[in-house]
């Protein structure tokens, strides 16, 4: 940790943006303020007590949100951290894009580290069947990109309304050497005073988001008019009924026999691994719209990812073994 | 639309679960699926058991119980609800002042047929304390007291009694039942005797305010520095308001400037506010940093003793004199707690005498700080009046502190009862004894160098340690003595009474010097006194050493501290009592300087 030596981060200045008539009035009683502003408070004090920082950045939503939170707490620096891709392979191209584009449109350095290498050197070994996802193997992968960079702090965009079991997390989620999270011996935290203490190997995850729902997640994007990847938006897409979910057919995930492919207009509401996504029928073609349609779904966003469902304390699994 | 944060609390049983199973779900802030696997795990289709929609982990599943706190969200038209569901168990106190630390308002559920348990009081006493104005009980399970409006009264009454007894605002008191819905979202029929609003609707409309007073407060964070001559010391308000052009004291140093802009990513504002987070830039060029505090107003009380309230968070009791860090809004010091006053009784709100903390117990104490802080009182100021501990090892959060309010006798840095700053505050602040490890031996023995290790590594530890030794005696203080033997014992006399000056102030001094004859050594014992002396004898083939010195060290150790004719064979007299021998020419400096750690250790000076 770096102690209280007056920090200096030095940077470019970059020109502030004109103040925008049409961007609505700053004010800071609404939600969306209080809680932009916890999130620049979290960002900065990570800055100021770790050595080194990384914002894991994947081009989705939630990611987009942490970057723009990123850049808000610096101004007028350019951010003083990395940015991490955890690369399952199984991209959806428009979300790759869209990383590779916003990280050099902001001038940041974009670290990506790809599943497939963990598991052709062995480190990672891939499940067949049905349910053979990469977001379980992303862990070996992340873990060894930690290591590899001597990263102390992980800022991820996790939200505490995604799942019940990171209901519970703390916004530093300590992990010790092996990344691992122990959900009954989580560190106090009390105001807005975070304890980042670590020793050597242990790092922090930090979730600046842990307050927001998916709703604010859709307003901070529409305040802070946010590009983003297309495939958030309504689209025509072939897709196959599977469980009860609605499935995109790609090369990565072809329609089973007996399996029925119609074309459908749809949207996603949360991208990961494309062989687990599932989308929703949908017809909102703006920020505006999914707001709308969010405000009103009674389905959570991670009902339509198939790999939680696979059992009740599925997460809770996961995020043991030191997976976000 | 705004937002409120909410705490909850209740024993176990009381239905706190089913309250926020029955809230949520009666606001609709649950989603299809999440009712579709509650309802599959209840077993019972048409009546699912609400309160499964709260408990998250699989450990609490196993238990049947809560063991962490977990937040939910809900949002209704007017706004949106950040509910901290705090466990109800008694050992789980802390998450109860975890999740009571950042919440507006504090919703505490009774069993209308047990009444106020103790953990219901102990909840009641963590809220106020961690000062939650608004405190909401939910009197639950109306439907198993015929919804009697009488038995209400009564808990009413007590819950009245106890909030007044504490000095609490007055509190609002519902009559609800999680399990039917009465008085929950919807009013029911049930109980048309009861007036008051639904908790919903009480939650919806009361006033979260602000607990901060008008003093601004803000803690430097980081200083943002451009290639320009962009300065911005970005921060959150912590209290106040601030606007260009104001005054501000940087406190410690208590130079004043003016606020020049308030700059934020959108552009700047004319006015931040508190919870804001922004970047001041200040009209002068002044030396700010982390851990500084920016204040206008009443300034803050600026001490190194605190006196608090801890909340005890950690399985291992609190070591009184035993260093912790000490994390206040972004500045981070060494402290040790010097006197547990006594520790409260809840259930009773007695003070009982107590010589430590536990788990979850909550005391009065005095701690005292390596550096002084700038500290508010906790009732005035939520963030500039609240620190946490940590322990440096484990690097958990031990305890939660609440600055007490001032007392009109607090002057500066002395505590209410006038005590002084003497050796043992000195040695209680810092964490460790003063003493006097008084090196003897002939030149050449590699006596120097270990000094000079023990140095640095007791440094490292955080240590107050010096060396003491001839050269710096000789180059100042001694520099009128000449080298007869009467001289030289001159000179070991003013470096015993300088050691031990030193040690009083809590030093811990290590002193080297040859000091050949057994009456020096002697002298020196009595001068520094037994309690704070260690003689360590360094050893050694002199003539051997002497031969491998292709420095020339052992020729000037000998010009200074040998006979002034500058024999080698000057007269030593080998110690035969001393407290420990050591030879390093075979181990080598490191392993020498380990086991004279090991020994300070055992003499129980570092603690
Ligand atoms: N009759 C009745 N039972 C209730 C009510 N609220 C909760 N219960 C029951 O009390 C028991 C404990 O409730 P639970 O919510 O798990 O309590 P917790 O330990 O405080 O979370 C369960 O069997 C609930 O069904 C109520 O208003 N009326």
């Amino acid at each position: 940790m770096a102690a209280s030596s007056p920090l200096l981060v030095t940077a470019q200045v970059i020109p502030e943006t004109p103040a925008d008539s049409e961007a609505p009035a700053p004010g800071f009683d609404t939600r969306t303020a209080r809680l932009e502003a916890e999130a620049l408070h979290i960002m900065r004090e990570v800055v100021a007590e770790f050595e080194r920082p990384v914002l894991l950045f994947s081009g989705g939503k939630d990611s987009i949100c942490l970057l723009r939170l990123a850049e808000k707490a610096f101004h007028p620096l350019k951010i003083p951290f990395p940015l991490l891709h955890v690369d399952t392979g199984h991209n959806f191209p428009e979300v790759i894009d869209y990383r590779d584009r916003r990280a050099a449109e902001i001038g940041a350095r974009l670290v990506v580290r790809r599943v497939e290498d963990s598991i052709a050197s062995g480190r990672a070994v891939e499940r067949a069947g049905p349910n053979g996802s990469r977001n379980r193997l992303q862990t070996v992968t992340l873990l060894d990109a930690l290591t590899e960079f001597r990263f102390d702090a992980a800022f991820g965009g996790a939200r505490r309304d995604e799942e019940k079991a990171r209901a519970k997390e703390r916004i530093y989620s300590f992990r010790d050497s092996s990344g691992q999270w122990d959900p009954k011996n989580q560190r106090p935290e009390l105001w807005n005073l975070y304890n980042g203490r670590h020793h050597p190997g242990e790092h922090i995850r930090v979730f600046p988001l842990s307050n927001w729902t998916e709703l604010d997640v859709w307003h901070y994007i529409g305040r802070e008019r946010l590009t983003i990847p297309s495939i958030y938006f309504a689209h025509e897409r072939p897709v196959v009924e599977r469980d009860g979910a609605l499935m995109p057919v790609c090369d990565l995930v072809p329609a089973r026999p007996g399996e029925r492919v119609s074309l459908r207009r749809v949207r996603f509401r949360t991208v990961g691994d494309v062989t687990c996504t599932a989308c929703v029928e949908s017809d909102a073609d703006s920020v505006a719209a999914i707001v709308a349609e969010t405000g009103a779904t009674r389905v959570t966003e991670r009902g339509s990812r198939v790999d939680d469902r696979v059992g009740e304390a599925a997460m809770e699994e996961r995020k043991r073994e030191g997976y976000f | 639309m705004d937002l409120l944060r909410f705490s909850t609390a209740g024993s176990v049983d009381d239905g706190k679960s089913t309250l926020i199973g029955r809230l949520l779900h009666d606001a609709k802030g649950i989603f299809e699926d999440q009712l579709e696997a509650v309802r599959r795990a209840s077993g019972d289709a048409s009546a699912p058991d609400l309160a499964l929609l709260t408990d998250g982990l699989r450990a609490e599943r196993e238990q049947g119980i809560t063991i962490d706190v977990a937040y939910r969200y809900f949002a209704t038209p007017r706004r949106k609800f950040i509910i901290a569901d705090t466990p109800g168990h008694e050992q789980y106190t802390r998450n109860m002042a975890t999740g009571a630390s950042t919440a507006d308002a504090s919703v505490i559920l009774v069993d209308a047929r047990k009444g106020l348990q103790p953990q219901s009081r102990r909840h009641t006493c963590i809220a106020h304390l961690l000062g939650i104005r608004h405190l909401v009980f939910a009197v639950n399970k109306m439907d198993l007291v015929g919804y009697d409006a009488d038995r209400f009264a009564v808990l009413r009454d007590e819950i009245l009694d106890l909030a007044r007894r504490l000095g609490a605002d007055v509190p609002v008191v519902i009559p609800v039942s999680a399990l039917v819905g009465d008085h929950v979202v919807e009013r029911g029929a049930n109980m048309p005797w009861y007036a008051g609003p639904c908790l919903l609707e009480h939650l919806e409309t009361l006033d979260p305010g602000t607990d901060t007073g008008d003093a601004f407060r803000y803690p430097v964070q980081l200083v943002l520095r451009g290639d320009g001559d962009f300065r911005g010391y970005a921060g959150t308000v912590a209290a106040g308001r601030v606007r260009p052009g104001d005054a501000v004291t940087v406190l410690p140093s208590g130079r004043t400037t003016t606020v020049k802009r308030i700059h934020t990513a959108d552009g700047p504002l004319d006015e931040a506010r508190p919870g804001q987070s922004v970047a001041l830039q200040l009209t002068d060029e002044l030396d700010v940093s982390r851990g500084d505090l920016l204040v206008a107003g009443a300034l803050p009380r600026s001490a190194r003793q605190i006196e608090a309230t801890l909340v005890w968070m950690d399985d291992a009791p609190l070591v009184p004199g035993r260093p912790y860090l000490l994390k206040h809004t972004t500045r981070t010091v060494r402290a040790t707690v010097t006197t547990v006053h006594g520790r409260t009784d809840v259930v009773t709100l007695d003070e009982q005498p107590a010589a430590t903390l536990e788990l979850n117990a909550i005391g009065r104490v005095t701690l005292a700080c390596a550096q002084p802080l700038d500290l508010d009182p906790y009732t005035t100021h939520r963030i500039t009046g609240g620190f946490i501990l940590i322990d440096l090892e484990s690097n958990a959060t031990v305890a939660a502190g609440l600055v007490a309010d001032s007392r009109p006798d607090d002057e500066g840095d002395v505590n209410s009862d006038g005590a002084p700053v003497d050796r043992a505050a000195r040695e209680a602040q810092q964490g460790h004894r003063g003493g006097v490890l008084w090196l003897t031996g002939l030149p050449g023995t590699g006596k120097r160098a270990l000094a000079r290790e023990l140095e640095r590594r007791l440094f490292r530890r955080g240590v107050r340690v010096s060396v003491l030794d001839a050269d710096t005696l000789r180059a100042g203080l001694s520099s009128d003595l000449g080298f007869t033997l009467e001289a030289r014992t001159e000179n070991l006399r003013r470096a015993a009474e300088i050691a031990k000056l030193l040690a009083a102030t809590g030093q811990l001094v290590v002193a080297d010097f040859v000091s050949p004859t057994a009456a020096q050594r002697a002298q020196v014992r009595a001068v520094i006194g037994d309690d704070d002396f260690i003689e360590v004898f360094v050893d050694g083939p002199r003539e051997a050493l002497a031969a491998s010195d292709p420095h020339g060290l052992y020729l000037r150790a000998r010009a200074d501290e040998g006979d002034n004719d500058a024999a080698i064979d000057v007269p030593y007299e080998r110690p035969c009592a001393a407290d420990v021998v050591l030879d390093v020419s075979g181990v080598g400096i490191a392993e020498g300087a380990g086991e004279l750690l090991e020994r300070i250790g055992e003499r129980g000076w570092l603690r």
